[in-house]
């Protein structure tokens, strides 16, 4: 396959980016998007030049590392990660504009690597339980019933990628933060700081300028997870409940 | 060992925390949305009582002035669903505008290819709700003050509405307005829902269907009176 990319390329943070035209040749259609990337890269470096910079580690669609908006879409045509995006999706000759994430709170670095620590901030702020330390506790200790399991297991999916930030026209993070809210809301042991979390996260994730939700779905769309919109309402229901029992934020 | 620890940090305020939040903020205009919503429906059935004639129509609208009587004085009934209305619109728009100003700012740049998935009306969210507010002024200047209306007769509503959508192109502004109006609320009503986190996997599809509904029902019915004035059917 031979194609023609535009590539984002921003040297740093402060210094402005333009869409770069490279041509690639002898593309394979098993290749993944990131190993075409490789390849340009490989014959950047011979020719002396800056390759491309991307975040990516595991290349098996489960850290979240990876992520570009690529003709437009996050991660791609594809519903899953750029790294297991193949080029089989892609016609010979075609023309492919490649751009990092795009959101206020995720600042670009370099080329496509931007900054999602806006992310762990979130966490941070309430994405996980306090559990004493110490032995294991027996496992049939806390029952959870099988479809609060299930539903629990839908949104620890999510792989923080940010392509539900990248996807939404506000640049908002609801599909994100509410797969972690409801992932721990719902089970046994997520209970004690129910009420703190969602506090907590939310107003994490409006400090660190997200935009809010509009409903427009085109998080859940481009999630490479499949988390739902309905998440989102899910979500809303836990923040409304806090607010009006009054317990202050969480986080540490 | 146990230690006791004592909560320092004072309970935040209700209002003030839904109104600092992106999430409460919406949920406010959701809220506001479905009072607006429920006002419409009692709207739109009792403007089809024009089609039973002017004496009919008429002394509805002066029923509405005694709602409540002899408990409520004379029109504090109407009087009192004025300002919960006024408040809402307020609201509404206030928290349009900030949650908008917001979400704009969060994306300052765009993608090459800019890909609309999303209906057309959501899309039309925000300036579908910039026409429905310069709809509703001119409404109220045109047949609740009559400062626009060309018969002006106060306590005849009927005759000022025969007149005012006698103009072929106020019929057409309030027809584009009601066309506007359906479109709002095929994506509001869901969205209320989601926002008060009354959605569900379960239920997701029943509201969707609902705003649809509720948005023909109501666009129809509204614009059934100006078509009808046109048609001579009212006159």
């Amino acid at each position: 396959m031979k194609l023609t990319l535009r590539i984002w390329r921003q040297r740093n943070a402060d210094e402005p980016g333009a869409m770069t035209p490279y041509e690639v040749t002898g593309i394979s259609e098993d290749m993944s998007f990131l190993e075409m990337l490789d390849q340009l890269n490989e014959r950047l470096i011979l020719e002396g030049e800056e390759p491309v910079a991307f975040d990516h580690d595991c290349r098996e669609g489960i850290c979240g590392a990876c992520g570009m908006v690529i003709n437009g879409q996050a991660h791609g045509p594809e519903r899953t990660t750029t790294c297991q995006l193949h080029m089989r999706h892609f016609a010979d000759g075609d023309t492919i504009d490649v751009e990092p994430w795009r959101a206020a709170a995720f600042p670009v670095v370099k080329d496509l690597v931007v900054d999602r620590s806006a992310f762990d901030r979130v966490i941070g702020a309430g994405g996980y339980i306090s559990v004493p330390t110490g032995s294991a506790p027996e496992a049939h200790a806390t029952p959870v019933p099988k479809p609060v399991a299930d539903l629990a297991f839908e949104h620890a999916e999510c792989i923080g990628c940010g392509a539900c930030v990248a996807a939404c026209p506000n640049g908002s993070a609801m599909l994100f933060t509410s797969a972690k809210v409801v992932h721990l809301n719902v089970l046994p042991q997520g209970a004690p700081e129910r009420e703190s979390r969602v506090r907590g996260m939310v107003e994490a994730m409006d400090a660190e300028g997200f935009g809010g939700c509009t409903n427009t779905g085109e998080c859940a769309v481009a999630c490479p997870k499949g988390i739902p919109l309905t998440s989102i309402g899910r979500m809303n229901r836990e923040y409304l409940r806090a607010v009006v029992k009054g317990t202050p934020s969480g986080g540490r | 060992m146990a230690l006791a620890t004592t909560r320092t940090a004072r309970d935040p305020s209700l209002i003030g925390s839904l109104w600092r939040s992106t999430v409460g903020k919406k949920a406010v205009m959701a809220g506001t949305g479905l009072i607006m919503l429920a006002y419409l429906v009692a709207h739109m059935l009792g403007n089809l009582k024009v089609f039973f004639g002017a004496g009919e129509f008429n002394r509805y609208g002066h029923w509405i002035r005694t709602i409540g009587e002899p408990f409520l004085h004379h029109m504090w009934f109407l009087w009192l669903a004025r300002v919960v209305l006024t408040a809402s619109v307020v609201l509404h728009g206030v928290s349009a505008y900030q949650l908008s100003r917001r979400d704009l700012a969060a994306r300052p740049a765009k993608y090459r290819h800019s890909r609309r998935r999303s209906s057309y009306a959501t899309r039309t969210m925000r300036w579908g709700g910039v026409i429905l507010a310069l709809f509703i002024i001119w409404h109220i200047l045109d047949l609740t003050t009559l400062t626009v209306n060309p018969n002006h007769q106060e306590g005849h509503p009927y005759q000022n509405l025969v007149a005012s959508f006698d103009r072929w192109y106020v019929s057409a502004f309030y027809i584009a307005a009601m066309l506007a109006l359906g479109l709002h609320i095929r994506h509001g009503f869901w969205s209320a829902a989601q926002t008060l986190g009354a959605n569900s996997p379960r239920r997701d599809r029943a509201l969707k269907a609902m705003a649809n509904l509720l948005a023909a029902v109501l666009t129809c019915g509204f614009i059934a009176v100006p078509v009808g004035v046109l048609t001579g059917v009212v006159s």
